[in-house]
């Protein structure tokens, strides 16, 4: 079984996050130090060779998209750290930020040396406000110890909204406005923050940064799976032993992850279903379960990586009472702009309801996975496209969930609601 | 502090009328309507905006709540790991139903979302403050440490 490796966890337990002096010891801001002493064109391409990628569920290349914002005209660029972190059964970057915020400043003084940015901005979820302090300080020693050096870190609030995750939902939210997600292209990489080249980049993202430039890009390259290399913190949560979180290569199977470091499933009971990257990503039946987690095998297996939460449901529970509580989150998170997702969540759950009481036909059952097909392709952002996708895979890999709880009836007898 | 203050300090910060919003709603529980205007006013915006941004974000309320926020988390993992009987049992310690504050205007329950808390689950919070991974029976005595010290903020 693979080994726990830690690389943005290295420093956990070893330091008190509300010292500097700590973090020096343990190597903090060497990296950067060096960073600087390359040019910006020499970092970015070194991050590129390294291949990270981002780690808050899109999965981009982070060189790449540095390069976009270096090359885009403008004088005020801007880092942006995405701490919204919102994804149900997801607190990797709490973690983070709780134990070692220094080496998330580092990662981000890394990244303004790289595109030259001037300003950053830590958008913290609202409810993880009690980090503000750790984190205000954390910037505070770093700026006083002359590591900051013409760049400066403000750190905002976000104040209960999942939609801000999404990196344009969460530049209007900076911004001060409802955080509804922009049309794009323009990406932020040239249009962002106040219509300036903007960089947002993931906690867990920005953390990766110190040890690359301190180890090198092609020794990060080399961990992992090839094609999305290093570590990633997964979360472990719902009917699992060992509830936690364990960062790991990214070509540990699902098996290991559930099996390995989460001990299985208490009581001995069978596994039902498992799903990765938080509640917006796919139910994974046990069949899969010697897929890599890496994002690309995870796609090439119709799965998605997300975040790195890991959902455990025994053989006990009700999988299409679950996917209907989670269909009700999206229509509590959708922000409204788009009508797909602000009409389409509440008929998918209002479908799944009605199936779940037994009220529902095929022809309900045919609705809600058009719908759901439908949502996937038409939805100005990540959160509409993302929201059927527990239901269109439960669909696919627990059929008989569905089927059972439906008639034979035929169309003109299965009105809708 | 006057809300007028509050949003002094705040509006030659861009965009800072969330964070004008977080503090007014930390002193006075919500965002009235005299709030939201002297914002709209201080931040340039029209009120429809400010209204707009007061409306989106669940941590912001435009209605009187009790002194103290209790917030269950619903999300997934909590709502397998026994959420609706941890809502029961506060919902019964408090007499009050969700969305409702008591008659002393101690305690407003609500739902929420993913808290960010689910290495032990499930999860409530109260003003901000995480309770994860406590069985119904344990939540009196909580309350009551709410109860005893009636100052009891978000001590982090």
């Amino acid at each position: 079984m693979a080994r726990e490796t830690r690389i943005v966890l290295k420093n956990l337990g070893k330091i008190d996050p509300m010292k500097i002096e700590d973090a020096v010891a343990q190597g903090g801001y060497q990296a950067l130090l060096k960073a600087r002493d390359m040019s910006p064109a020499d970092l970015i391409q070194e991050i590129k060779d390294s291949n990270l990628r981002g780690r808050g569920g899109a999965g981009f290349n982070c060189g790449q998209k540095w390069a976009f914002a270096a090359a885009a005209p403008g004088n005020e660029r801007y880092v942006v750290c995405n701490a919204d972190e919102g994804e149900p059964g997801t607190y990797k970057d709490r973690i983070i930020m709780e134990n070692d915020p220094h080496r998330l400043i580092e990662g981000m003084a890394i990244c303004a040396h790289a595109i030259n940015a001037r300003q950053g901005y830590i958008y913290l979820r609202g409810e993880y406000s009690f980090l503000r302090r750790v984190l205000t300080h954390a910037i505070d020693q770093a700026r006083e110890a002359g590591y900051l050096d013409g760049f400066d870190i403000t750190v905002r609030r976000g104040a209960g909204a999942y939609i801000c995750g999404e990196e344009t939902a969460l530049i209007e939210s900076l911004e001060g406005k409802r955080g509804e997600p922009r049309y794009k292209p323009p990406y932020p990489p040239t249009q962002g923050l106040w219509q300036r080249p903007t960089i947002v980049n993931n906690v867990e993202t920005l953390a990766n940064l110190p040890s690359i430039v301190d180890k090198g890009a092609s020794w990060f390259a080399s961990l992992g799976a090839p094609s999305y290399p290093g570590t990633k913190i997964f979360t472990l949560t719902g009917d699992i032993k060992n509830p936690g979180f364990y960062e790991v290569p990214t070509n540990t199977t699902i098996r290991d992850i559930v099996y390995g470091f989460g001990g299985g499933i208490p009581g001995d009971l069978a596994l039902q279903a498992v799903q990765i990257g938080g509640t917006s990503g796919a139910f994974i039946p046990p069949d899969l379960l010697d897929t890599p987690a890496d994002f690309d095998s995870m796609q090439y297996a119709g799965l998605s990586l997300g975040s790195g939460a890991v959902y455990v449901l025994d053989e006990t529970r009700d999988i299409l009472e679950v996917v209907t509580r989670i269909e009700s989150f999206f229509e509590h998170e959708s922000c409204g702009k788009c009508t797909p997702c602000r009409e389409g969540t509440p008929r998918l759950v209002g479908l799944l309801e009605k199936i779940a009481q037994g009220r529902g036909s095929r022809f309900d059952l045919d609705l809600a996975r058009k719908l759901g097909h439908n949502m996937t392709i038409t939805s100005l952002c990540g959160l509409g496209m993302a929201a059927p996708v527990p239901m269109l895979t439960a669909m696919q890999h627990f059929p008989a969930v569905f089927t059972q709880q439906v008639s034979a009836k035929t169309s003109e007898e299965g009105t809708p609601w | 502090m006057e809300t007028s203050d509050i949003v002094a300090r705040y509006s030659n910060m861009p965009g800072g009328i969330i964070e004008a919003f977080h503090e007014i709603v930390d002193r006075h529980g919500f965002l009235s309507q005299e709030a939201i205007i002297e914002a709209a006013r201080g931040f340039g915006i029209s009120v429809a905006e400010a209204y707009g941004v007061a409306t989106f974000y669940s941590m912001f309320s435009v209605k009187p709540k009790g002194k103290h926020v209790v917030r269950v988390c619903r999300s997934a993992p909590c709502h397998t790991a026994g959420s609706a009987a941890m809502v029961d049992a506060l919902q019964e310690h408090l007499g009050i139903k969700i969305g409702e504050t008591t008659p002393d205007q101690r305690f407003t329950l609500e739902l929420t979302e993913c808290v960010g808390q689910c290495q032990a689950t499930p999860v409530f919070t109260i003003d901000g403050e995480p309770y994860p991974g406590l069985t119904p029976s344990a939540i009196g005595p909580v309350l009551e440490s709410y109860l005893r010290d009636g100052n009891r903020k978000d001590g982090r």
